[in-house]
């Protein structure tokens, strides 16, 4: 059964942050769907092979040729913050590190 | 232009003799949407001016006569991208994200002279059965304004409902066209995976979203399939293989073919109501000439346990792009560069998103893979095992598209459990790649209920024919909604 503690790490795993009562529900709301999941461990699946896709396909490659792709600029307008033509972010150290 | 009473052909006819311009249709479309979205909220973003400039371009050469959807103003969920129209998925997220590109299904349509007309509300990035998550607004049923839309697709399908447009296009990943569109008492197919391309769909869960229409009536549904199927060198999961003419498939005859019913999907969990419509269905179908048989898919009932780790487990990896860099929300509070990813993902997100996060970032952490999402993945083969063997005798599976008719806005959402349920008929499909459509097959206490065609990998052609030849028979597909109930 998943507890409090546990949901908290998976928080983390996330990037997702929680109040404490948000993460009482949420506990609570994991442990109901995982012992709805549980059932799936009443169906024996000895040697069956996982699927993750429906069509088999092996990979798919193109020709190592230069394609033009989109203006950074045009991209650009979606960001943010930027500047000079480059994301802004906050500093990752502070300058007593750096 | 009230769609109720129209279809693609019936308007394809007045625009071609000239009683009617590309332009005259795009500022009539406008004029419906405008009169029927206080009640029905389906769309978040209207492209007035897109629209009117592409009908303009349409209106400045001949209609060509063997192009239905020259002109059509067509709803697209807020999902899939449209250059320059912002695209939000129903997300405080993208709130504000206006795409550069267009999805290869919106390019596609384009192509064809097709008129984006707005953007259509969903769940927040597809995560729901009620539309209900979405950060925006909620959509009514216009059967019955104090009732759901269905979802994920809800907006897409309530905009086809109410005759605002007259075809719409969503996505599928676990019911999310087929819902709805049983709820809503239209049409709505989810093709094969790998028929149309996923490129410019804003992903959910990679090896089970799909793109598909929504109409009121099946031939209109075809032909729009038509225009946006074929492989996509830009979606190397769109499959290489030739799009036959689904049109062709329409004939009404059924002589012959061969329909199996899954005992497991007229089981107690379905309402009296909506499998008394579905055996009448059913005997209408034999009526047709087809044979009916029932079968059995045992491992179905695993099909919601399954969904949620696997869809969940890809959502948590197709989200980890939101992080507050490059585009979508990043919160003003953030100080450092952890801040950016922890307080932009918790505030743009919605309480279902973080939910579904959550979920399968457990259900992918070392030491519950095993018992999770492998385990997930070994029962999804034996779903697929499980069409196959029926599929080797029989041309479809039929059955109810929902256990229930729509529920009343704001039952569900505080008991995922229960929310969950509600997809069991519509998720197999989803796991096995096959195409599956819901046709409207009547009413129960005013409401309406669909009849889910399911078919063999690409075989969309046998689901139309059925699907065809079930609504000449039946002229369900004449309804039209109510608009009662809601706030006066």
């Amino acid at each position: 059964m998943i507890d409090k503690t546990q949901v908290q790490h998976v928080a983390e795993l996330s990037k997702l942050a929680f109040s404490d009562a948000e993460l009482e529900q949420l506990t609570e709301q994991l442990a109901d769907i995982m012992k709805m999941t549980d059932e799936l461990n009443k169906v024996d699946t000895t040697g069956v092979p996982v699927t993750t896709h429906v069509n088999n396909l092996q990979n798919i490659v193109r020709e190592d040729v230069a394609q033009a792709g989109t203006d950074r600029d045009i991209l650009m307008k979606n960001a943010p913050d930027s500047a000079d033509g480059l994301l802004k972010v906050p500093a990752i150290m502070d300058k007593e590190e750096a | 232009m009230n769609y109720l009473y129209e279809d693609l052909q019936s308007i394809h006819a007045k625009l071609v003799a000239g009683d009617l311009s590309a332009t005259q249709l795009v500022t009539e479309t406008l004029a419906e949407i405008e009169k029927k979205e206080p009640q029905v909220d389906a769309f978040l973003t209207i492209d007035e001016a897109g629209a009117q400039a592409a009908a303009a371009q349409v209106d400045a050469k001949p209609i060509a006569t063997d192009n239905l959807l020259a002109g059509m103003p067509i709803g697209i969920k807020d999902n899939l991208l449209t250059d320059g129209v912002t695209t939000t998925a129903a997300s405080k997220m993208l709130a504000n994200f206006k795409p550069v590109f267009d999805a290869t299904v919106v390019e596609k349509l384009k192509a064809k002279d097709a008129i984006m007309i707005g953007k259509n509300n969903l769940d927040e990035f597809a995560m729901g059965s009620s539309t209900e998550t979405s950060a925006f607004k909620k959509t009514k049923n216009p059967w019955n304004l104090d009732k759901v839309p269905g979802g994920s697709s809800g907006g897409s399908a309530a905009a086809v409902a109410a005759g605002e447009v007259v075809a719409s296009l969503g996505t599928d990943t676990g019911g999310s066209i087929r819902q709805p569109a049983a709820f809503n008492g239209i049409v709505g197919i989810k093709p094969t995976y790998g028929r149309v391309s996923r490129w410019g769909a804003i992903a959910f869960a990679s090896s089970l979203d799909q793109v598909g229409v929504f109409s009121r009536t099946v031939a209109d549904n075809a032909t729009v399939l038509q225009a946006i199927s074929g492989h996509d060198e830009k979606d190397s999961t769109s499959a290489d293989i030739p799009v036959p003419d689904f049109r062709a498939a329409l004939d009404g005859n059924i002589k012959g073919m061969k329909i199996a019913v899954a005992k497991e999907y007229m089981a107690e969990g379905v309402a009296p109501g909506v499998k008394a419509q579905i055996e009448t269905a059913i005997d209408t179908l034999r009526s047709l000439g087809a044979t009916v048989d029932e079968v059995s898919l045992p491992n179905s009932k695993y099909a919601v346990q399954i969904y949620y780790i696997i869809a969940s487990s890809e959502a948590s990896s197709n989200l980890s792009r939101f992080d507050g860099i490059r585009y979508g929300y990043r919160s003003p509070e953030a100080k450092t560069l952890e801040d950016v990813y922890v307080k932009s993902r918790s505030e743009g997100f919605g309480h279902e998103v973080k939910r579904r996060i959550m979920l399968g970032t457990f259900a992918l952490s070392s030491g519950f893979y095993d018992a999770y999402f492998k385990k997930a993945g070994q029962v999804r083969t034996l779903v697929i095992r499980d069409f196959e063997k029926v599929f080797a005798d029989y041309d479809l599976v039929v059955g109810p598209t929902t256990p229930t008719t729509a529920f009343d806005l704001g039952r569900k959402v505080t008991d995922p459990v229960t929310m969950y349920m509600n997809d069991i008929l519509t998720i197999p499909a989803n796991m096995a790649g096959l195409p599956a459509m819901s046709v409207p097959a009547g009413l129960v206490d005013g409401l309406p209920v669909g009849l889910q065609i399911i078919g063999k990998a690409f075989d969309e052609e046998a689901v139309y024919r059925v699907g065809y030849a079930f609504e000449q028979a039946t002229g369900f597909s004449k309804n039209v909604p109510s608009f009662k109930g809601g706030k006066a």
